[in-house]
């Protein structure tokens, strides 16, 4: 089994997002956003980036890019979908989740090393609750906004929240609740803004990048190449 | 043929920070600015429908990709 990794006209996280799963290592796929086929793959990453160059709202255009329908057939089919930073824009644009992103309070583009907390353990992957990962954010638009008539905590769960290093809540762009991620409830579908991929080797930083990955392609069932 | 006049913005209540520094500056160039909100300005033209129709393509463009309901309102002004 393969994991597909979409690349969108402004996409700048995927050939990290092939070269870490490659580390762990997991086979990929890469599809153009104008495909209608994910390759076979039983699992899809929407990497970060500037899709569309953000243009209109971050992630809406993209939304609409034919690959959105494959992926859309994939997760009706069993399979999961995880959206980095403008990808997790993409999937709240494109209904896979609730809520939206809108520009950080702090103005910036927050560019920092975060510590994210598993809120919530998800069925079929092996994220346990209070699990932590030391990750990169670098957004522009990361502040999570609820949305009042698809609440979470129904079809839809806070996944992952920001936490400094002593483990309290902590928020660098005014999210909801310090929400860095959510997840359908089902757990195939999942939205984060940190990077997991620029946090797959000492050299970069850290490896809990690599160690988040690893325990979402073991979810996904993808096989050792 | 219409033309169009779309405006989006942020829903009351909804936080505007880049709003909140271009009143700062106004402020700060002696303008007693209050409330300032950005929105977006999407001005195009619809051959083939006039009138209820253009204004019901309108709001559907609006609804499905122009605003996010989460984070914003619009309005659909049409001119024929």
């Amino acid at each position: 089994m393969k994991v597909a990794v979409v690349t969108f006209p402004g996409s700048n996280c995927d050939r990290d997002a092939i070269k870490a799963l490659s580390r762990i290592p997991v086979e990929t796929v890469p599809v153009w956003h104008r495909e209608t086929d994910l390759g076979g793959a039983s699992a899809v990453i929407l990497p970060g980036g500037f899709a569309y160059g953000d243009y209109l709202r971050a992630g809406a255009l993209a939304a609409h890019s034919p690959v959105m329908g494959a992926v859309r057939r994939l997760v009706d089919a069993g399979g999961r979908v995880l959206g980095i930073c403008n990808g997790f824009q993409i999937l709240t644009e494109s209904g896979f989740l609730p809520g939206a992103l809108a520009m950080n309070i702090s103005r910036r583009f927050q560019c920092e090393w975060v510590q994210v907390q598993v809120e919530q353990a998800l069925p079929g992957l092996p994220f346990a609750a209070g699990e932590r990962f030391s990750l990169p954010i670098a957004n522009g638009e990361g502040r999570y906004i609820p949305d009042p008539s698809r609440p979470l905590g129904r079809d839809a769960v806070l996944f992952l929240s920001y936490r400094d290093r002593a483990g309290r809540p902590h928020n660098p762009n005014g999210s909801w609740r310090e929400l860095a991620g959510v997840a359908r409830a089902d757990g195939r579908v999942i939205g984060l803004m940190p990077h997991p991929e620029r946090a797959s080797a000492r050299w970069l930083g850290g490896e809990d990048g690599l160690r988040f990955l690893r325990l979402w392609t073991r979810g996904v069932g993808a096989s050792v190449c | 043929m219409s033309r169009m006049n779309i405006v989006v913005h942020l829903k009351e209540g909804v936080r505007d920070p880049a709003g909140e520094a271009v009143q700062h500056v106004l402020r700060d160039m002696g303008f007693p600015v209050e409330h300032l909100r950005i929105g977006r300005h999407i001005t195009l033209e619809l051959p083939g429908a006039e009138g209820e129709d253009a204004v019901r393509l309108g709001r559907e463009m609006a609804e499905h990709l122009l605003a996010n309901p989460v984070l914003e309102q619009f309005s659909v002004e049409v001119r024929s």
